[in-house]
């Protein structure tokens, strides 16, 4: 008779994705961050080039919560909860993901295991059940074809026996399973081969949403004409010394990075 | 101190095998009872080896032997149906099954396959005596070992196991070990397993103890492989933490022949396994495989010999242990290639984690080679979890726990992974998991709940 259909629909918009204050960090009593400030609003891409030894990688490292990293102060906020007193698998759960520079080889622990661990353990943490074996198995074949992956890499062992290339499309391919709201990608583009850089960026692309942000660490501004940012910092001597648009990966890539060294150098 | 107390439990082993020779020797077959008296001359003039000594450089044998035990030398009448106090170790696993009891065979509850000898010793030696008296303390008379010795003096009861010529077994030969009883025992099991020519057979056997005693089992298995057959021989042991146990399983590999042996220890106090192989003819195969998973103050010494004495056969070893708390690991591995002995194939690794700042392992990798024409390596490594993985794997939302877990699983599944019964395997990668989790060790529907902790 009657029919009564309500349908609420609550969309909560975070804009905040990321804040760093001031955030110092070293490494064995050598400080390499010396103060970084940044802001990373939802859907935005960032990208963070700079100098070999400038502190990017190292950024990467304190942000996913590397041990081997000292943190001497400042304070990160990410999705409005403290992200330095989070264990790293607790900011991963949150919704971080690092694409390493070197992924890791695991031998003995299969790809299909280790994503199955990964993907249910941050179901649990968000209060989700664990996938079934089936729905697991249809999350796995989706979201290879999605980002172009050989259904034989995943039933191998974690990385082991990779080719270069093939280690970074299994990483985007984990990024793709874990659906984070903030991937960093670190120097994702060194020893790729310029096809294999296009199906890595097209995989990133694809995974953008206006949810999710990115941090694009690279040294060239090759794989930002794939994967564009809203933002370009440079990053010399563990600080924030330039933020730009687009146009100024492309001003770097002509000019190199002495100008940049010089002027800062020279204050 | 210690070389008092060694000459001292000497002189009690000594003593009590003279106050009982006739006993031991009572309605035993000749071929048993005419190596006694070398055997106990043998091990009264040597004594127990003493730690330090060639084959055992890092291990007190006292601590096995330095304690008071009891000792019997006839069977015990049973005191229960051993299907009710033990079922299976290894659910789901379709075998026939040998019950041994404190080193006895109980033939009641035993299911042996038809075609197939599987006997006490003595009727063994009765019913096929000329196979019996040609193998009986071949191998093991050769050994410079005085528990081997010392089992020569006792040996009564054990498993005379016979696969005859070009018999292939078709489900495997589960032999379960149950050490029951109240008090501290001495059980002292010799075996005798011939594999007749083409023959194929598996064999798992599971050495567990069904009360919370001091044991110490010192067992010894001499195992022959005709030309051409085919032995799997899967070891388990799982002996509470207050016992000690031997186990020598000593092997002569004829021509074509090809042996898979592979010791899983997960509990036990102080274990010692000499795995020993005679390659005695050509073209012979065998691959050894040990995973340890010491824990507390577990002492667990794996000690190989492989002796190259013709030419063209290959010899793989792979041996891992997982070591924790307090726990000391040995392997030492010798590798003996005799002037002959062209063309052999001999490899040899030892691969360890330590968890604990405060584990120990020792290795001593051992390779003699007179002969030129030969491909022989050795390898052993010992260290922690890799951190970079662990941090990877962190990344990946995993705890710090679970990664660790899998790790270790990883690094354990090179030994699972060479086992040629596939639900085996599984029941392994469970046991392991269980153990390193600090679990008791036993398969998931094993209503075994016994204290293994010392």
């Amino acid at each position: 008779m009657f029919a009564l259909a309500v349908s609420v629909c609550i969309i909560v918009i975070v804009r905040n994705m990321l804040t760093i204050k001031d955030l110092r960090a070293s490494i064995d009593g050598k400080p390499i961050l010396k103060g970084i400030n940044l802001h990373i609003n939802a859907g935005e891409v960032h990208a963070i080039m700079g100098p070999n030894g400038s502190g990017k990688s190292t950024l990467s490292s304190v942000l996913t919560g590397n041990s081997r990293f000292t943190v001497d102060g400042g304070e990160v906020t990410f999705l409005d909860r403290d992200l330095l007193a989070m264990p790293p698998e607790d900011r991963a759960r949150l919704g971080l993901f690092m694409s390493f520079q070197y992924p890791v080889e695991i031998p003995g622990v299969s790809m299909v295991n280790f994503m199955r661990a990964a993907v249910n353990e941050k179901r649990k943490f968000n209060g989700l059940p664990a996938l079934s074996a089936a729905e697991y198995l249809k999350l796995m074949r989706e979201k290879s074809q999605l980002v172009e992956i050989d259904s034989r890499l995943t039933s191998r062992s974690v990385n082991e026996g990779f080719s270069g290339g093939e280690k970074k499309r299994n990483e985007i391919f984990q990024m793709a399973m874990l659906e984070p709201r903030l991937s960093i990608l670190d120097e994702t583009d060194s020893g790729l081969d310029i096809d294999a850089l296009r199906i890595v960026a097209s995989g990133v692309n694809k995974l953008k949403t206006p949810e999710t942000s990115s941090i694009v660490i690279t040294h060239y501004q090759r794989l930002l004409d794939y994967i564009v940012p809203d933002v370009v910092h440079v990053l010399y001597n563990g600080q924030i010394v330039k933020t730009g648009g687009k146009e100024l990966a492309l001003e770097l890539e002509e000019k190199g990075y002495d100008w940049i060294k010089s002027e800062f150098d020279n204050k | 101190m210690e070389n008092v107390s060694s000459v001292c439990i000497k002189d009690k082993l000594t003593a009590l095998y003279r106050q009982y020779a006739a006993q031991i020797s009572d309605s035993m077959p000749e071929s048993m009872n005419r190596v006694r008296e070398t055997a106990i001359s043998q091990f009264d003039a040597l004594g127990l080896p003493r730690k330090g000594c060639e084959r055992y450089r890092f291990t007190e044998i006292m601590t096995a032997f330095g304690h008071a035990y009891g000792y019997s030398i006839s069977k015990l009448a049973a005191t229960a149906d051993s299907q009710t106090v033990f079922r299976c170790a290894v659910p789901n696993l379709d075998t026939y099954t040998i019950i041994i009891n404190n080193g006895w065979i109980d033939q009641k509850n035993s299911t042996i396959p038809a075609n197939v000898v599987a006997t006490e010793m003595a009727d063994g030696a009765n019913k096929y005596s000329e196979l019996f008296t040609a193998h009986y303390n071949r191998l093991a008379a050769q050994k410079d070992d005085t528990t081997i010795s010392l089992n020569t003096a006792f040996a009564r009861s054990g498993l005379f196991l016979y696969i005859p010529d070009n018999v292939v077994v078709d489900k495997p030969i589960q032999i379960v070990n149950v050490l029951s009883g109240g008090n501290p025992q001495m059980v002292n099991q010799r075996n005798l397993i011939v594999a007749g020519r083409g023959s194929q057979a598996k064999i798992v056997i599971c050495d567990h103890t069904l009360a919370n005693s001091k044991f110490l089992l010192n067992n010894v298995t001499e195992t022959v492989l005709q030309p051409n057959a085919q032995l799997d021989c899967y070891c388990i042991q799982n002996l509470n933490d207050r016992s000690s146990q031997i186990a020598s399983l000593l092997i002569e590999q004829n021509a074509d022949s090809q042996l898979l042996a592979n010791t899983l220890t997960l509990h036990g106090g102080f274990v010692r396994n000499n795995v020993e192989v005679l390659m005695a003819g050509q073209h012979a195969e065998a691959s050894i495989y040990g995973l340890s998973l010491p824990a507390g103050h577990q002492h667990i010494d794996n000690f190989t010999y492989v002796d190259h004495a013709v030419p063209n056969c290959t010899s793989y070893e792979l041996y891992k242990n997982v070591l924790n708390d307090e726990s000391v690991g040995v392997f030492s591995g010798y590798v003996l290639v005799r002037p002959d002995a062209q063309k052999t194939n001999a490899q040899q690794s030892n691969k360890n984690i330590c968890i604990s700042p405060s584990a120990r392992m020792y290795t001593k990798p051992q390779l003699e080679i007179y002969a030129d024409d030969v491909k022989c390596s050795h390898g052993a490594t010992v260290g922690q979890l890799d951190e970079s993985a662990l941090f990877y794997m962190r990344q990946r939302c995993i705890g710090e726990d679970e990664a660790k877990m899998m790790l270790m699983s990883a690094f354990a599944h090179e030994v699972v992974r060479t086992i040629r019964i596939p639900i085996l395997a599984e029941r392994y990668a469970e046991m392991i998991e269980n153990r390193l989790r600090g679990r008791h060790a036993a398969c998931g529907d094993c209503f075994m709940k016994c204290e293994k902790r010392g």
